[in-house]
């Protein structure tokens, strides 16, 4: 008899071939990469962090220790990324109802190239265009607002140029669009027939049937759109960076002043040596702790659910 | 509850595609017609025009006129919406919403229909569709648990019990059993029984058996050729259809020749 060449048996008994273990060590290798370059990268951060972490309060820019340098970076980062997310999610999930479930299929696949377009868009150019068309032409809104809801601690003194931090969400808000946009029309796209059919036949209207079927099956990807669309919003350099006329820390978003950790990074970095140098690593450190600790949360949401998810 | 339909001289049409032509029958109220017929007859397309369910489909449109106790369901001013609201429907897969629970299930149709329900109105509701779906007794422990968690069978009785619970006057079954094991099928076969003491209901199936043992009238759907539309050959009680057919076409189906 013409034995086959032998194969290596596990102890359970299963044949294991020579295919199969190199795609799966294949795909171990990957996994333990985007580790070991996330653990990198962390390491990186804390090591270089620390003297600007541990250095005494006089020596930090601001003279007042490390803390008190940092958080107005923070609220303007968080600020205008939550301003981004507000005005950029509801339009973007507008949009992807709009080409998954009400344009004629040409339109809709017209409209969705055209966003993805949007995302081909260099986020400098998006600062240009910010900086000098859409900056000037907000200046009457801000006045209006400014007269007309000043009592709002957001809404002050009116800024001559537009270039504020209220300027540098709104242009966030566009620059997200086309990511949380894309996600949710490809989850709404997904919805199953059968519980489309379900929610019409028992007498539902258009808009009916999209809540009670589309909405609350594509939410989780909703969601993950969103949280990318934040990832990206927290951590824009160029746009934030060229509108903005960066300056200390002010409640009022339509005047000068502000910045975000990428931009004050960006801004500060090429001339930066020692201790500074330090101190914009750290503000990195904290950067990369937001954005963590926002994915976890919009991980949280999701799993909170996961029994309704549908996926089972 | 419960209403008669006349279906009179009903072309059905997708785009340019004659799916079903001229169809003209009467559906009696509180008893169970069933459609019969081999895949692609158009049986379930015209069952869809009896909710116009079928104008789902782009380009799904008819000809003719279906009367529910005298009102044309294509009438001018005939709202689709409304139609559905009367005319309950069943579909081939069990299709309980997987994000809502099993009670959040039931009352769906409800809570679209915007009447505003205490939650004592609710539960009750809920109780009083589930028993009719003969489900509450095995539900009413995880009434707040995912709908999708139940077996096949159980999900198909809450769809029954969903579609129940707006108090439709008519209710379309569109192969309800084919997805389901035979103790699941003959749950639902005698839940069918209990219905028409209520209700108009309307069954396609691909089973005969099941249109014997549980139709009081029986049509027999076919086609003369792939691409030609799909006919009514004969409507009958089941009785006649199954003993005594009057057509040819009727006694090679049933008799297992073809289809």
């Amino acid at each position: 008899m013409n034995a086959p060449a032998p194969t290596k048996r596990s102890r359970t008994g299963t044949v294991r071939r020579p295919g199969d273990l190199a795609f799966s060590g294949a795909s171990l290798g990957s996994a333990v990469l985007i580790l070991l370059i996330l653990a990198g990268v962390a390491f990186f951060l804390v090591m270089e962090a620390l003297p600007a972490l541990t250095a005494p309060g006089e020596e930090i820019s601001g003279g007042e220790g490390f803390f008190h340098y940092v958080w107005p970076l923070v609220f303007g980062t968080v600020v205008a990324s939550l301003i981004a997310m507000l005005l950029g999610t509801p339009v973007a999930i507008g949009i992807a109802l709009f080409v998954s479930h009400y344009a004629p299929r040409r339109l809709g696949s017209a409209i969705g190239f055209v966003i993805d377009l949007l995302a081909a868009v260099p986020s400098v150019v998006f600062g240009m265009w910010g900086m000098a068309v859409f900056a000037p032409r907000l200046v009457p809104l801000y006045d209006w607002l400014d007269e007309h809801a000043g009592w709002v601690p957001f809404f002050g003194d009116a800024s001559a140029t537009g270039r504020t931090l209220m300027t540098a969400s709104i242009v966030l808000a566009v620059m997200i669009l086309p990511i949380v946009t894309s996600v949710s029309r490809e989850v709404f796209l997904q919805t199953p027939r059968l519980h489309e059919e379900a929610a019409l036949a028992l007498g539902a209207t258009k808009w009916e049937m999209i809540r009670t079927a589309v909405l609350p099956f594509g939410m989780p990807g909703v969601i993950g759109g969103t949280m990318l669309g934040l990832g990206r919003a927290l951590g824009e350099t160029m746009a934030v960076a060229i509108i903005l006329s960066t300056g200390p820390f002010t409640w009022n978003l339509l005047g000068s002043g502000n910045s975000t950790i990428p931009a004050e990074i960006a801004l500060n970095f090429p001339e930066a040596s020692g201790l500074r140098l330090s101190e914009l690593i750290a503000a990195g450190l904290v950067l990369f702790v937001i954005t963590l600790a926002v994915n976890l949360f919009a991980r949280w949401i999701v799993d909170r659910r996961a029994e309704f998810s549908g996926a089972n | 509850m419960s209403k008669r339909i006349d279906v009179k001289d009903l072309d059905i049409y997708y785009g340019d595609f004659h799916a079903v032509k001229d169809v003209t029958m009467t559906i009696e109220p509180r008893s169970v017609t069933a459609f019969i017929g081999p895949s692609g007859c158009g049986k379930s397309t015209f069952l869809r025009t009896l909710n116009r369910m079928h104008e789902v489909i782009p380009g799904g449109r008819v000809d003719g006129e279906v009367l529910m106790d005298g009102e044309n369901l294509y009438g001018r001013n005939v709202d689709p919406v409304d139609v559905r609201r009367q005319v309950g429907m069943v579909f081939q897969r069990p299709n309980p919403f997987p994000t809502m629970s099993i009670k959040e299930n039931v009352l769906a149709g409800v809570r679209l229909n915007s009447r505003r329900l205490s939650s004592a109105a609710a539960d009750e509701l809920a109780e009083k569709a589930l028993r009719g779906a003969n489900l509450w007794n095995e539900v009413k422990d995880r009434l707040d648990k995912p709908g999708s968690g139940l077996s096949g069978g159980q999900q198909q009785r809450l769809c029954i019990a969903r579609a129940i619970a707006i108090q439709p006057e008519v209710l379309l079954m569109d192969e309800p059993c084919s997805a389901l094991d035979p103790i699941s099928t003959l749950a639902i076969e005698d839940l069918i029984n209990d219905l028409k003491a209520d209700y108009t209901v309307v069954i396609v199936t691909h089973n005969m058996q099941q249109a014997a043992r549980v139709s009081d009238r029986t049509g027999f759907f076919n086609l003369e050729a792939t691409g030609r539309p799909g006919e009514l050959v004969e409507f009958d009680t089941t009785q006649a259809i199954f003993n005594n057919p009057s057509q040819r076409a009727t006694e090679d189906y049933i008799s297992g020749r073809f289809g």
